[in-house]
């Protein structure tokens, strides 16, 4: 699967995907960075990866929401996830990247971007690999998150997409 | 095979006839009332004429005579389509020049072969 | 080569809706005239569903068309008259057989006891009238079941031939046949030699040609036949019947002569002339039954059959459920046609111009681009028409419910259609059926008075409502008017009260008096009828029409009627705006809700009831609603003096939006929001502008609807 790129200055962080071998179902997961964190997402929820445009202000929206951007004609809300995490430094330069993720299934058909700072490899993980997370700490609510893999010295946490993708119905508690 | 039309104001009728007739080979043609019927059969010439008895602007017994009056449609069989309550129809139907009939309801192999009756 | 009926059922059912609709609004307004045209119009309707349910294989249903098919034969041949008495029944055939086929259509099995109860019903009318040779006839095709042609003919041999022979199977009969068609034989297509083809199958046939009666050649007509065939054909397993079938079609125009000559027995059997045959319905005299004149009570059915009729004819609803398939005329597809025909020329003229393009082609760009805006613009509004049906689909359901609830609740009301031409969107209309029937309902139940009430005030006896439809400004506006007691401001207070919807001290125009109406659990009827419900009815009515992006105004007169307005945009999808920048941001405000923009003049604010602020615009009071407060976004100007202001309105409510700037009036096209995000408060969705950005749609109602909330939610506050 290619994907496609949207701006020039992004271009050397996008991986080339093809070949990539989908039979395996999700064990191939994106990761990026919010500021000194590793995070990851299911590589099949992920349609394509922009770079920053200001999104139209949704009235009243929490802070997290940036608002609405146009993504070949559908409305697709955009979400930051460092402020949503508070993780990181909330800025947004050229090499400030959105990751349009995707979810088709019976209960749930949805479209949004998350506004990242960086996208790094792609990793495979299988099921066994895939730690369980403490109890306590961490700035990321445990809801999103499915699991921890440990890659090198370093932590990726796993994202819920469905929980990510369903995180307005929460809104009110923010 | 032959080039047929089958008039009825009835589409699902038509639907029938036409998967029938065209099942087994033949070319078919349908309108769905006795006036586009007749400019139909003006336009190009039919083997066989099917036709439904009661259609609105024009119906069958009135559609046979306009036909008979056509000089290439003179001896071109002429089916109609009736029920088995509308003896008179079938009196009246010969009167006007039409060959014989089909009794509703029929099923595809009798129209086929009442068809093929027909069909020199 | 088995055929799949199956294929053709969908398209059948939709017929047989289509002519029960047919036969149902005829049958409404044949009256005591007993037009000839119409009845032949319900016959053909019936004749047609009769006809198709028995080739698709529906014998219940062809069974049941039957008898009404029969009464209505006689109806247009004039045997009978269609009385109230048939014309109830003939009304709750169609109930029963629109349940039968809905059942049909979801693949499940009618249940036949109304239909039954029906055909009896039928019956008894039929056998009612006077013993003629004619309703004998229909009675015997009653009791019958179809047959082929050829055994109604099989009766008309005198001589029945040896049973031992029609039950032989061998092939050694030898039949003998004189065949002496008239001279005009050909000019009914039936060739003689086809006929001895078919003969031909039935065994071994030889034939000779008689000419000795062809005429001189100068008397020779070219189309007629003067040959006669002695034809023989031998071993042949073939009945008398068969050979008869063989000549079925032309057993009028000739004389024909079977003899049967057997080399099995030694005296061949006496021949049977086969004239050119009597009518088939002197066979049914035999049939003949005992009744006469016995006139049944039909009346003592009604009752019992009436709670089963009323709960079909309320299930039926093709309308209402939205069926996946519209039928376009041609002449719209034809249009579209041709439109993306002159779309095409466009883009191979631009793209011609872009290949080679230099500054000196720049007008013919822009008479380019321009050419490719009107074609957009006509493909556009091209294809929204096809989406566009005639109100009169849902209209039609009116006539037939008035009719059953007038009589249902012993009022007297006519009813009057105007504007069932005027073309709407499919869905729109699908979702704006039920709300119309509940005004319906509602007018009559509530607004026309009984007859006596209305001779007293001097009305005509008979209540009138009047369903008109017509397009204003690029919408379309659905009326319902009735010459009623009108809506009793008053009285509607007292309730509101009441039921404690509202303050008494609280002064209320008469407009905020009709919209208490619409406030779910009210109703002002002293005795819930059952027809128009218990206050459920008007608050869903109004938030169905408001969920289409429409309003509804009421306007009323006590004793003289009620006129209510349902006003709905022609199509769903598109809307034609008004760009307006607050801040950094640009919003659409629908067209239909601007009442007018206006620079605001500072003398003309006034502060009210504490801190809001309001506009003196010409006799109304108008409350200022700062949109950049409500967002919380940034504006440039923040302050009343000299903004720009405007004013929309909901629901009879003004108010004021305070704008930056006005910019261009567009048609826009509407995106949801909440299908990748959630509904947001004051937004009613979003659209795309032609520099790719996002831009809000201002939901009209809503934002006023928050602001008299919060208002009075301040002034409660403030007197408490």
């Amino acid at each position: 699967m290619k994907i496609e790129v949207a701006d020039q200055a992004i271009s050397e962080q996008v991986m080339q995907l093809e070949g990539i071998d989908f039979i395996t179902g999700g064990d191939q997961y994106l990761t990026f960075t919010l500021g000194e964190e590793h995070y990851g997402l299911d590589i099949l929820a992920v349609n394509e990866i922009r770079g920053w445009i200001p999104p139209t202000l949704i009235p009243n929206a929490p802070t997290h929401v940036k608002g609405v951007t146009n993504l070949r004609g559908n409305i697709v809300p955009v979400i930051d996830l460092r402020i949503l995490f508070q993780v990181g430094n909330v800025d947004y330069s050229p090499f400030t990247v959105t990751i349009i993720v995707a979810m088709k299934s019976a209960t749930m058909n949805r479209t949004m971007g998350f506004v990242v700072d960086a996208v790094s490899d792609v990793l495979n993980a299988e099921k066994s690999e895939i730690k369980s997370t403490s109890a306590f700490g961490g700035s990321v609510p445990l809801e999103y998150v499915t699991g921890l893999v440990n890659v090198g010295n370093d932590v990726v946490t796993l994202l819920d997409i469905e929980q990510l993708l369903n995180l307005d119905e929460d809104d009110d508690e923010h | 095979m032959a080039q047929i039309l089958i008039v009825d104001d009835s589409a699902s009728m038509r639907n029938m006839v036409a998967t029938t007739l065209k099942s087994a080979g033949h070319q078919v043609t349908d309108a769905a009332d006795g006036q586009a019927g007749l400019n139909k059969a003006k336009s190009s010439k039919f083997d066989v004429v099917v036709t439904d008895l009661n259609m609105p602007i024009m119906n069958g017994i009135d559609l046979v005579r306009n036909l008979r009056a056509l000089a290439n449609y003179k001896y071109t069989p002429i089916l109609l389509l009736t029920t088995e309550s509308s003896m008179d129809k079938k009196t009246e139907g010969k009167a006007a020049g039409a060959t014989g009939w089909l009794v509703k309801p029929f099923n595809p192999d009798k129209l086929l072969a009442t068809v093929a009756r027909v069909i020199g | 080569m088995p055929i799949d009926m199956e294929q053709f059922h969908e398209v059948f059912f939709e017929e047989c809706f289509e002519g029960l609709d047919v036969m149902e609004q005829s049958l409404l307004i044949i009256g005591q005239s007993n037009d000839p045209e119409v009845i032949n119009t319900i016959f053909r309707a019936a004749h047609s569903i009769k006809g198709g349910s028995g080739t698709f294989g529906f014998a219940d249903v062809a069974n049941f068309t039957h008898v009404l098919e029969t009464l209505l034969d006689d109806a247009r041949d004039g045997r009978r008259e269609l009385n109230e008495e048939c014309i109830e029944l003939l009304l709750r055939s169609c109930d029963c057989l629109r349940g039968m086929f809905t059942l049909l259509q979801a693949k499940k099995t009618p249940n036949l006891d109304q239909s039954i109860e029906l055909i009896a019903a039928f019956e008894r009318i039929l056998r009612a009238k006077d013993t003629t040779v004619n309703t004998a006839q229909a009675e015997a095709v009653i009791q019958t079941s179809p047959e082929g042609s050829g055994s109604m003919l099989s009766q008309n041999s005198k001589n029945d031939v040896n049973t031992s022979i029609s039950t032989d199977n061998k092939d050694t009969k030898h039949w003998q046949i004189t065949f002496v068609p008239e001279p005009q034989i050909l000019l009914s297509g039936n060739e003689p030699l086809r006929l001895f083809r078919e003969l031909a199958d039935l065994g071994k046939l030889d034939t000779t040609a008689n000419i000795s009666e062809i005429p001189n050649f100068a008397d020779l007509t070219v189309d007629e036949c003067f040959i006669r065939w002695d034809l023989e054909l031998r071993d042949s397993s073939a009945s008398k019947e068969d050979i008869l079938e063989v000549f079925d079609w032309v057993i009028d125009e000739c004389t024909l002569n079977i003899q049967l000559i057997n080399d099995n027995t030694s005296t061949p059997v006496e021949a049977t002339t086969s004239e050119p045959s009597e009518a088939p319905m002197a066979s049914s005299q035999d049939k003949l039954t005992t009744t006469d004149g016995l006139s049944q009570q039909i009346a003592s059915t009604d009752k019992k059959m009436a709670p089963d009729v009323q709960a079909t004819s309320s299930d039926k609803n093709s309308l209402s459920s939205s069926s996946s398939s519209i039928r376009v005329g041609v002449d719209k597809v034809d249009n579209l046609i041709n439109l993306v025909g002159e779309l095409v020329i466009t883009q191979s003229m631009l793209s011609e111009l872009g290949n080679n393009f230099d500054i000196t082609k720049l007008e013919k760009l822009s008479h380019g681009l321009e050419q490719l805006l009107q074609n957009t613009k006509e493909l556009q509004e091209s294809v929204m028409r096809i989406r566009m049906l005639p109100i009169s689909f849902a209209f039609n359901r009116f006539p037939r419910m008035i009719r059953d609830l007038a009589l249902k609740i012993d009022k007297k009301v006519e009813l009057v259609i105007c504007g069932e031409n005027t073309e709407l969107d499919k869905t729109v209309m699908e979702q704006i059926s039920d709300p119309l029937v509940h005004l319906v309902r509602n007018a009559i139940d509530h607004g026309i008075e009984t007859a006596e009430e209305r001779i007293r005030k001097g009305k005509p006896e008979q209540g009138c409502i009047r369903l008109d439809a017509y397009h204003q400004g690029g919408n379309i506006v659905i009326e319902v008017t009735d010459d009623g007691k009108g809506l009793d401001t008053t009285a509607i207070h007292h309730k509101a009260i009441e039921k404690g919807l509202i303050d008494s001290n609280e002064p209320l125009s008469e407009n905020e008096i009709y919209d208490l109406i619409f406030q779910p659990g009210f109703s002002t009827a002293s005795q819930v009828s059952d027809i128009s419900g218990r206050g459920v009815g008007m608050d869903v009515v109004k938030r169905n029409i408001k969920s289409l992006g429409g309003r509804i105004v009421v306007q009323s007169k006590l004793d003289m009627g009620t006129t209510i307005r349902v006003h709905l945009p022609l199509t769903l999808a598109i809307l034609d705006g008004q760009l307006v920048r607050i801040g950094q941001q640009v919003f659409i405000v629908p067209l239909i809700t601007i009442v007018e923009s206006l620079q605001v003049k500072p003398e003309l604010v006034n502060r009210v009831s504490g801190d809001m602020l309001m506009y003196r615009l010409r006799e109304d009071n108008v409350p200022i609603i700062y949109l950049y407060k409500e967002f919380s976004i940034s504006a440039d100007n923040t302050d009343i003096d000299n903004a720009l202001l405007v004013v929309v309105e909901s629901d009879g409510q003004k108010v004021g939006l305070l704008v930056d700037d006005l910019l261009a009036q567009q048609q826009v096209v509407i995106k949801s929001l909440e299908s990748n995000y959630k509904r947001i408060e004051g937004i009613s969705g979003a659209t795309i502008l032609g520099d790719g950005s996002v831009s809000m749609i201002l939901d009209i109602p809503g934002l006023i609807a928050a602001s008299f909330r919060r208002s009075k939610a301040k002034r409660q506050f403030k007197a408490a």
